[in-house]
């Protein structure tokens, strides 16, 4: 069976004034119809850098390498060149929800026009039509009186509803891919519960396949099938959800666990991870949590050993490295 | 020796409203008919959702935001600071005693200062110390205090990161020798793995120096994790009240609850659905009357719903307090 995306060995670099900055490092992933694949990481690990690279919407500064592939639908999304062939997936296959939905709509046009006109491009239909679909998602994901939030500016909305305008149009083009970057970050806990919820319904509805992204453990708990853990522009950890969490093998999963609060119980202490995330410009050479790994073997702590996952149990991959520290 | 060190008795806070300049003045009522005790020493926690007014209940404790009625007074050692009445003398003693320490700690720095100016800057300005050696002195023991060496204190905040910047922040609000501490979304912008230690840093700095701290927070499991007392606001109203096991056990509030299931778990396996409150928090500018929490109530009864009952907390067991109103209804 094919993956509706599959990335393969996947590199990116910025050029800036200060250097060449090494952003993602090596990294693979699958992803099936009808699935989450939740990516967590602390800032600057490389989340939305990954996102982005699916539409190619990094900046102009960016280096692909050559050997990368990202294939959705058999096609390799980076060797696309030309503006219909991006077409294709920005907004076609692929959609994209942002962490803030204030900024991702344009304040001066109303709600229904940014609807009808990106759906129009995207599909042979007239306006009436895209009118129509609009408000019908607009319905179906909640927002009472869709008529007339259609006719209103993203500012006369509330936060949870501007997050749910922006799940409906990223929807109405059907895609088969949804990019959730951060969706919830921005939202209270009880509109946080009522996004959460609407995604996994969606997810059922429409079975496209959803990347995930957000740095919060207990938000990839409830919606992920599978679950990658970035650190630093690499994967150390991926596999099902329930298999990562419950039984972490690399030192930064545990970490990330053990710095959470967890409200059952009160009484554990929290234990954050030593040090400090690495300037990318100072990216330590071989693997890269070796400077805040809390038992590195000699091997790791002269950055010897190369960075590579390998399989210890099925579907349940960590960097080799870590193994042997952890 | 006093045993509370904050008293907020019937605290409003309104703020004027105008749509046009031709529109009728509005008094959006932010904060409302407060009334908390804050123990010296305790780790008080204030949770709510946005427009809440829980921010605006710690920047009127500090005095920042003008008081409509009510009183919030300060209790030090030897008198007692009234902020209703306090002259901008009286203010600046007042500042010595009681700091804040801001959200986002990229924007709370100035990127033109070296750490060791931005420590000493409130020093300086309340003519704490009188030479220059004795700001050193004092601003290097409280940036040793909050783990930051000598190497640090003469470079810019650019150079750190976010949970370093955040530990700058508490050494500037620390430096003047505070009582009282307002931390507002202090660890918010934070990612997890720093969260913690900053957390654990405040808490250690509280034993050491004998703090007071009002930690003011949307993020419930952090709140149940670090404070003693914690109270819960909606709409400009303190809700429920109580210590924080007891609270987090066995809440009584339909709002609490709701709060509470909807952190979303660690364990995969736990899908317990959240309590899903119906639409979203109203306006300030036009609260339902009556119980203000009504219009989401899941079972309001007959009485709140017509919004007949006045809000007002009432003790159901030692120290737990709920409104009185959604005591009937859940």
């Amino acid at each position: 069976m094919t993956h509706l995306l599959e990335i393969n060995n996947l590199d990116v670099k910025f050029d800036t004034d200060e250097g060449r900055i090494t952003a993602i490092d090596n990294v693979s992933l699958t992803l099936d119809q009808g699935k989450v694949l939740g990516i967590v990481g602390e800032s600057g690990s490389g989340k939305s850098v990954t996102a982005k690279s699916i539409m190619q919407l990094n900046p102009g500064n960016t280096i692909y390498n050559d050997n990368a592939e990202i294939i959705i639908d058999d096609e390799n999304v980076l060797k696309f060149t030309s503006k219909n062939d991006l077409k294709k997936i920005r907004g076609g296959k692929v959609s994209m929800i942002f962490q803030e939905p204030m900024a991702s709509f344009a304040p001066a046009i109303k709600i229904g026009s940014q609807m009808v006109e990106q759906l129009m491009i995207h599909k042979p239909l007239d306006k009436n039509k895209a009118k129509n679909i609009s408000i019908d998602m607009l319905n179906r994901v909640g927002i009472a009186d869709a008529e007339k939030r259609f006719n209103q500016y993203a500012f006369e909305l509330s936060g949870g509803m501007r997050q749910r305008a922006m799940i409906a149009m990223a929807l109405s083009t059907m895609p088969k891919l949804l990019l959730a970057d951060e969706p919830t970050t921005a939202l209270d806990v009880t509109i946080q519960a009522q996004v959460i919820n609407l995604i996994k319904d969606i997810i059922k509805e429409f079975n496209m396949g959803v990347i995930f992204i957000t740095h919060d453990l207990g938000v990839i708990a409830q919606v992920a099938d599978d679950v990658a853990v970035m650190y630093l522009g690499s994967v150390v950890e991926r596999g099902p959800v329930n298999e990562i969490l419950k039984n972490p093998k690399h030192p930064y999963t545990r970490g990330l666990l053990n710095a959470l609060p967890d409200i059952n119980n009160l009484d554990a202490p929290l234990t954050p991870i030593p040090g400090n995330i690495p300037s990318p410009l100072e990216r330590p050479t071989g693997c890269v949590f070796r400077t805040r790994c809390p038992n590195p073997t000699h091997d790791c702590r002269e950055g010897n050993i190369e960075m590579a996952l390998i399989e210890i149990s099925p579907g349940h991959w960590v960097d080799k490295c870590c193994i042997n520290c952890g | 020796m006093k045993e509370n060190i904050v008293s907020v008795n019937n605290l409003s806070v309104s703020f004027d409203y105008q749509e046009n300049f031709l529109s009728k003045k509005q008094k959006i009522k932010a904060v409302n008919n407060i009334n908390i005790k804050i123990k010296k020493g305790s780790f008080f926690g204030l949770v709510g959702e946005s427009g809440s007014g829980k921010t605006t209940l710690g920047r009127a404790i500090l005095g920042a935001n003008k008081i409509s009625s009510g009183n919030v007074i300060f209790h030090d050692d030897d008198r007692d600071f009234d902020l209703t009445t306090i002259t901008s003398k009286e203010m600046k003693e007042y500042r010595k005693k009681a700091q804040l320490i801001f959200q986002d700690p990229y924007a709370a720095l100035s990127p033109r200062m070296t750490v060791r100016d931005i420590i000493a800057e409130p020093l300086e300005v309340m003519k704490i110390t009188t030479s220059r050696e004795e700001t050193d002195e004092r601003v290097r023991d409280i940036a040793a205090k909050c783990r930051l060496n000598l190497e640090h204190l003469r470079r810019f905040p650019h150079a750190f990161s976010g949970g370093q910047r955040q530990r700058i922040s508490i050494a500037r609000a620390l430096v003047s020798n505070p009582k009282f501490i307002v931390a507002d979304e202090s660890v918010a912008a934070l990612d997890v793995s720093i969260q913690a230690d900053i957390l654990n840093l405040l808490k250690q700095l509280q034993q050491e120096l004998n703090l007071t701290y009002l930690f003011i927070s949307h993020d419930l499991s952090v709140v149940a994790h670090v404070c003693d007392i914690v109270a819960v606001m909606y709409l400009g109203h303190i809700v429920e009240m109580a210590p924080s096991r007891e609270l987090f056990s066995n809440p009584r509030h339909s709002y609490t609850k709701a709060l509470l299931s909807s952190i979303p778990s660690v364990d995969p396996e736990n899908k317990s659905k959240a309590i899903e409150l119906q639409g979203e928090i109203p306006s300030a500018m036009n609260p339902p009357s009556g119980c203000v929490f009504r219009t989401r109530c899941p079972n309001p009864t007959h009485d709140c719903k017509e919004g007949n009952i006045e809000m007002g907390l009432k003790e159901v067991s030692p120290n737990h307090w709920v409104d009185q109103c959604c005591v009937n209804c859940a």
